[in-house]
C-alpha cells in the first residue's frame, strides 16, 4: 500500500465523519451557546487523542500478522457496514443523509432542552451534544487512522491526513456557517467502504496466513474488483427499487378498480 | 449492572452494528483461511469469496427489513 492510498482512506473516512460531527456542533452553538459547544469539541478531541496515543503504542507492538488478522476482520466487517448504506442510499431504498435536516432537527431538540450549568460549563446540553458528537463521530475514524497507520508503519501520516481530514471540514463550516449539506458524503461513504472491504480481505486473509498472488500487487486489481461489485449491486438495487414501485402501483390501481364505490 | 450492559451494548454496536451475519460470516471466512493456509491448499481466494457471498446477503436483509 503505497502512503496515496493510506492518506486518501483515511482522509475521506475521517472528512465523512467530520462533516456530521460538525452539523451537531453547529446545532449545539447556534441554538444554545457556543462556548459550551466548543468546550465539548475540545474535551471529545482530548478523549480521542487519549484513546489514540494509550493505544497506538500498544497496536505497534503486536505481531504484524497477529495485528493484520485483527485489522483486517475489524476493516472488513466496518466496510461491509459503510459499503452496504452507500449502495442503499444510491440505489434509492435508503434516505439520503441530509445534513440541513438533520441540522434542522438537532436545533429544534436543543432549543427546546433547558439550561443547566455544571461547573465552568455554561450550559451542560451544548457541551455534551457537542462531546458525544465528536466522540462518536471520531472514534470510527480513530480506529482506522490507528489501524491503517499501524500496519503500514506510518501512524505520522495517518495521523496528519486525519487532522488534514478535520481542518478541511471544520474550515469550510466556519466559512459558510450552515451545515456542509453540498459535500457528496454518500460518494465518499462508498469510496471509504471500497478500501476498507478490499484492504481488510487483503491484510485479514494474510495475517491468517494466506500467500496473495502478485504479493501487495494483488491489492491493485482487490480495490477496483471490490468497487465493480458494489456498483454492479447499486444497479441491481435500483431495479429491484424500480420493480417493487411498479408493483406497488400496479396494487393500488387493482384495488381503485376492484373496489365498488 | 446497568453501566456494564451499556458499555457491552455499545461495544457490540460500535464492531458488530445492525447485521450481526456480517460479523459472524468475517470471522468463519478467517478462520477457514487460518485453516487452509495450513494445508498444501492456497488459501487468499476464501476472504475475497466470502465477500462475494456476505456483502449480497447482508444487502438482501436490510432491504427485506425496509
Amino acid at each position: 500500500m503505497n502512503a496515496g492510498a493510506l492518506f486518501l482512506a483515511v482522509f475521506l473516512a475521517c472528512a465523512v465523519e467530520a462533516v456530521e460531527a460538525t452539523t451537531i456542533v453547529l446545532a449545539a452553538g447556534t441554538a444554545r451557546d457556543w462556548r459550551s459547544a466548543l468546550v465539548g469539541v475540545g474535551a471529545g478531541l482530548a478523549l480521542l487523542a487519549g484513546i489514540v496515543a494509550a493505544l497506538g503504542p500498544a497496536l505497534t507492538a503486536v505481531p504484524l500478522r497477529d495485528l493484520r488478522l485483527f485489522v483486517g476482520a475489524l476493516l472488513l466487517v466496518f466496510g461491509l457496514q459503510w459499503l452496504r448504506k452507500a449502495v442503499l442510499r444510491a440505489s434509492g431504498h435508503k434516505a439520503l443523509h441530509d445534513e440541513d435536516k438533520i441540522f434542522r432537527e438537532q436545533l429544534a431538540a436543543a432549543r427546546a432542552a433547558q439550561t443547566r450549568k455544571i461547573g465552568l460549563v455554561a450550559d451542560w446540553y451544548a457541551f455534551t451534544l457537542s462531546f458525544k458528537g465528536v466522540v462518536l463521530e471520531g472514534l470510527e475514524v480513530a480506529f482506522i487512522a490507528l489501524t491503517f497507520g499501524s500496519n503500514q508503519h506510518d501512524v505520522p501520516l495517518a495521523a496528519v491526513a486525519a487532522v488534514a481530514a478535520v481542518v478541511a471540514v471544520v474550515a469550510v463550516g466556519v466559512a459558510v456557517r450552515a451545515p456542509l449539506a453540498r459535500v457528496p458524503e454518500n460518494t465518499m461513504k462508498f469510496v471509504v467502504g471500497v478500501m476498507l472491504i478490499s484492504f481488510g480481505t487483503f491484510w485479514g486473509a494474510e495475517g491468517a496466513g494466506a500467500h496473495w498472488p502478485g504479493s501487495d500487487a494483488a491489492l491493485l486489481v482487490l480495490v477496483p474488483s471490490v468497487a465493480a461489485f458494489g456498483l454492479a449491486l447499486v444497479a441491481v438495487s435500483k431495479l429491484c427499487a424500480s420493480s417493487k414501485a411498479v408493483s406497488e402501483d400496479r396494487a393500488s390501481t387493482t384495488r381503485e378498480v376492484t373496489t365498488p364505490a | 449492572m446497568k453501566y456494564f450492559k451499556n458499555f457491552f451494548a455499545f461495544w457490540y454496536d460500535f464492531i458488530v452494528g445492525d447485521d450481526w451475519t456480517v460479523a459472524v460470516g468475517v470471522a468463519v471466512a478467517l478462520a477457514v483461511t487460518y485453516a487452509v493456509a495450513r494445508t498444501s491448499v492456497s488459501a487468499w481466494w476464501i476472504v475475497p469469496s466470502a465477500v462475494v457471498v456476505i456483502f449480497p446477503w447482508s444487502l438482501w436483509r436490510s432491504i427485506r427489513k425496509g
